[in-house]
């Protein structure tokens, strides 16, 4: 990689800061450096950018300032959310006599979620992986059957961040509020909470709390052209949830530390400028159709991964035949161009990616996965350059392999 | 930055000895697609001055990551001209060595090629019914073992932990 500008396509990874945002950011890296709780000048001037921020976060969800917290990162916010919830409840049941909480989740949410499921798994809490189809669509009524007497959370991924699926979560969130409505005239006290992850979604979809009938969703600062080691939660006011982090009672209690400030007003001023870049959806989506349809074209032996109608418009999702996933993604990386792999031999774990597993794929057609995801700066320049790179480091790879 | 070693990115880019051998004496094939890369190792038997066998060409195809590739890659071109006993005494250590180094959790491919080479040198001790060494025995059996036992969980839906590649020592 010598005379061309490097490629980035990891969007769906992280983005980089927009050069808006570290404008935003910086006075509170540098004299605006208050302790948002201190009550002197400084301190207040911290708080103000906290609370221009919450503002700003909470216009973007469409929900009320107080039911937006900031956490450490997406992973935190999605470890409160299941941890929180289900240890709240169990605080409650534990007065009126054991009930076993009963979540249900999906096979290809992010491990922020999964992970915290499956070691509460191992406290005896009954968790319900819902399958996918082979576009990685979860059927409503699959969610109506799993759900029981029990179930007090619904955990459903806006948008996938390896195959870009979109799930259906306006029209789940009718579901659960139609059945919050029937069970309540038997039991006064039963009620399922809904938390959507949106972490992939904020930049392409519309994220009103109000419309899409969530109670909890979680979403990221550097997913969307802000800075790394801030996430956020919205809370609907009235949600029972018990913090993992105690301490000053910072977050509304849900979440002690002192706020990482500059990274928050970062938050603040990435989401704001989210809905001035919707204008570059459609050039997105028009430059990942041309990618799919390029490789599927001048490569044989492809196909795409999810689904090609219900799926953000920045994401690439390719199996390839006879080419191995880490090494295209190295061999790219030599020609300037950045991607990433479903494949075990990436994944410190040894194990193909837990979502293209669930859409029914096998671990041949996991390994020789390719994720591509595009984003605000991604020029047809670059698109082009990759579609005549990508065929060459195939050929290169399967002239090494065994299968062709 | 490259995430792997100036060695390693050598070979990976430009690996010797690629491709299937027709008229090969001995194939090893090593790995499993349940958990990652596969690998073929051919090789042709000749005998040096002496008398004594050596390999004379050898050559792979793999289904594998950078490392994978590039660990073969040095592999094949370190055991031409070399007895099978001296061949087989090479180690993933010693690639490792001269690769610069590999992350930790790419020491399981450099355990690939070696597993690669006595596969295939056992395959052809095997077929020309001579006699194979105990702890080449020993070897066969353990890589044998450990291809079923990852399978068998992959079927089973368990997680294959990272003690089964610790253990493959």
């Amino acid at each position: 990689m010598k005379k061309n500008k490097r490629i980035y396509l990891d969007y769906a990874a992280t983005t980089p800061l927009a050069p808006e945002t570290l404008k935003e950011m910086l006075p509170y890296l540098k004299k605006d450096f208050g302790n948002s709780s201190s009550i002197h000048w400084f301190g207040q001037k911290a708080q103000e950018g906290l609370d221009k921020a919450r503002e700003r976060v909470s216009q973007f969800l469409n929900c009320s300032f107080s039911e937006v917290i900031f956490t450490g990162s997406a992973t935190e916010a999605n470890n409160l959310v299941i941890f929180g919830v289900v240890k709240d409840y169990q605080v409650k049941a534990h007065r009126k006599g054991k009930i076993k909480p009963h979540i249900i989740t999906t096979k290809i949410e992010h491990h922020a979620v999964l992970e915290p499921c499956r070691e509460l798994e191992k406290e005896g809490v009954e968790i319900t992986y819902l399958p996918v189809d082979k576009e990685g669509l979860i059927k409503i009524s699959d969610l109506e059957k799993a759900i029981k007497e029990n179930t007090l959370l619904v955990s459903i991924m806006y948008a996938n961040n390896e195959i870009g699926t979109i799930q259906p979560i306006a029209e789940i969130g009718k579901l659960i509020k139609k059945l919050n409505l029937r069970y309540k005239l038997r039991a006064p006290s039963y009620k399922i909470y809904f938390h959507t992850d949106a972490v992939q979604a904020v930049n392409y979809l519309d994220c009103d709390v109000k419309k899409l009938g969530v109670d909890l969703l979680t979403l990221s600062a550097h997913k969307i052209y802000g800075p790394k080691g801030v996430g956020a939660l919205y809370i609907k006011s009235g949600t029972p949830i018990t913090p993992l982090i105690y301490g000053g009672g910072h977050e509304g209690g849900l979440r002690s530390g002192t706020e990482n400030v500059a990274g928050i007003v970062g938050l603040g001023a990435a989401i704001a400028q989210v809905s001035s870049f919707k204008f570059q959806v459609s050039r997105i989506s028009k430059l990942r159709n041309k990618l799919i349809d390029g490789i599927l074209k001048k490569i044989s032996g492809t196909k795409l991964n999810g689904s090609r109608e219900k799926r953000l418009a920045n994401n690439v999702n390719i199996s390839i035949t006879g080419a191995e996933g880490e090494s295209m993604v190295i061999a790219l990386d030599q020609e300037g161009i950045a991607v990433s792999t479903g494949s075990a031999c990436s994944s410190r774990s040894l194990e193909p990616s837990h979502v293209l597993l669930a859409l029914g794929l096998s671990p041949k057609e996991a390994h020789g996965s390719l994720r591509l995801t595009l984003g605000r700066y991604t020029t047809e320049k670059e698109v082009d350059r990759v579609l005549e790179v990508l065929p060459k480091v195939v050929q290169m790879l399967r002239k090494i392999s065994p299968f062709k | 930055m490259d995430i792997y070693s100036k060695e390693i990115m050598k070979h990976f880019r430009h690996p010797r000895n690629v491709g299937k051998m027709r008229d090969y004496d001995g194939i090893g094939k090593a790995g499993n697609l349940y958990c990652g890369d596969l690998m073929w190792l051919y090789i042709k038997v000749g005998k040096d001055k002496q008398g004594k066998e050596i390999i004379k060409q050898a050559s792979f195809s793999t289904l594998g990551c950078a490392v994978a590739i590039a660990n073969t890659s040095l592999l094949t071109t370190m055991i031409k001209r070399k007895t099978l006993k001296e061949a087989m005494k090479i180690t993933k250590e010693d690639l490792i060595k001269k690769l610069g180094g590999v992350p930790l959790f790419k020491i399981h491919c450099s355990l690939l090629a070696v597993d690669a080479l006595t596969e295939a040198i056992y395959n052809y001790l095997s077929k020309t019914k001579k006699s194979i060494p105990e702890k080449l025995r020993e070897k066969h059996q353990r890589i044998e073992k450990q291809r079923k036992e990852i399978e068998r969980r992959y079927k089973e839906g368990i997680k294959i932990d990272e003690n089964l590649h610790k253990e493959r020592k």
